[in-house]
């Protein structure tokens, strides 16, 4: 399985990314500039965190007309893994791969804490090797209000694309239904608030992302099983 | 023909505006008590050439619907006015 983590002007995660296919896959990812216009070898195409472009206008407006986002559509149509981590679940949005939209957070604060995850769906290729029904994973972030419209809301919970949901009963950013992760109705395009990247140590607090990329390899490979 | 566009960007009247919510708050505080709600929204000035003003409409609408607005939680509202040399 070829790795991509793109790199826009601005992002702070990527290299957290790397390390965890690194230390989860035995995986070398490759860092792809922003500018890079052919992502056509790659099986999964890591959107990390941090900002992009100054997050100029709202987060993640600028960075999709960016040639790597561009390139990320392409490979998304075409069947390839595509994860999204804060900032990069923020960009998914607003290319148009996942619903929604990532609003300030309710209480206009930063909130950067340890949460407790509910795996909603654990059927889905990033999710299937997780054998608990809640997780630790950290966030990080200003802007991770979730929002959709009650319509759409509707259709997420039909369609089983809700796939993390913040367990606590009051969300920390005032998401809607306490969403912190979606996927795309074809299941190969996932966007999440909190941070796997850096859950994948017990120095690093927890170890509950590892099981998410260790889902994304097992996926690939059955897809690719011949 | 020359224009300028100014573009107003509101959040959705259903979407919570957690910076408007914080201004009523402090304007509460300055004894400003009879102000009941405050949206906090974008100003933006384009300016632009088209060959007429329904084309330059357009123009204004496709630009807001694809890069400056996020309609999934904004609306926005322009007016245009022609800049003559």
């Amino acid at each position: 399985m070829n790795c991509a983590v793109l790199q826009f002007p601005g992002s702070n995660c990527d290299q957290d990314a790397v390390k965890a296919v690194a230390g989860t896959l035995s995986l070398k990812a490759d860092l792809v500039w922003h500018e890079t216009a052919d992502l056509n070898a790659y099986d999964l195409i890591i959107v990390p965190g941090g900002f992009s472009y100054g997050d100029y206008l709202r987060a993640g407006a600028i960075a999709r007309f960016s040639k790597a986002m561009q390139a990320t559509v392409a490979a998304a149509e075409r069947g390839a893994y595509v994860l999204g981590i804060c900032n990069g679940f923020q960009i998914l949005t607003e290319a148009g791969l996942l619903p929604g939209a990532l609003r300030r957070n309710d209480h206009r604060q930063f909130r950067c804490d340890m949460v407790e995850l509910e795996v909603v769906n654990g059927a889905t290729d990033f999710t299937r090797a997780y054998e608990k029904a809640r997780v630790t994973i950290p966030i990080a972030h200003g802007e991770g209000n979730y929002y959709v419209d009650d319509e759409m809301l509707k259709r997420l919970e039909e369609n089983q694309q809700i796939v993390f949901r913040y367990a606590s009963e009051q969300s920390p950013n005032g998401s809607v239904a306490n969403i912190a992760g979606v996927i795309n109705e074809r299941g190969n395009v996932l966007g999440m608030m909190p941070h796997p990247e850096r859950a994948v140590s017990e120095r690093l607090g927890s170890t509950d992302g590892i099981s998410l990329f260790r889902s994304i390899l097992t996926s690939w490979r059955d897809g690719h099983a011949s | 023909m020359n224009f300028i566009a100014s573009i107003r960007v509101t959040l959705k009247e259903s979407v919570l505006d957690p910076q408007g919510s914080a201004v009523v708050h402090a304007l509460h505080s300055l004894s400003f008590t009879s102000v009941s709600d405050v949206r906090i929204g974008k100003y933006m000035e384009v300016s632009f050439h088209a060959d007429d003003e329904q084309t330059a409409r357009a123009q204004v609408s496709r630009m807001c619907d694809q890069l400056l607005t996020n309609p999934v939680i904004e609306t926005y509202s322009f007016t245009l006015a022609e800049v003559r040399e």
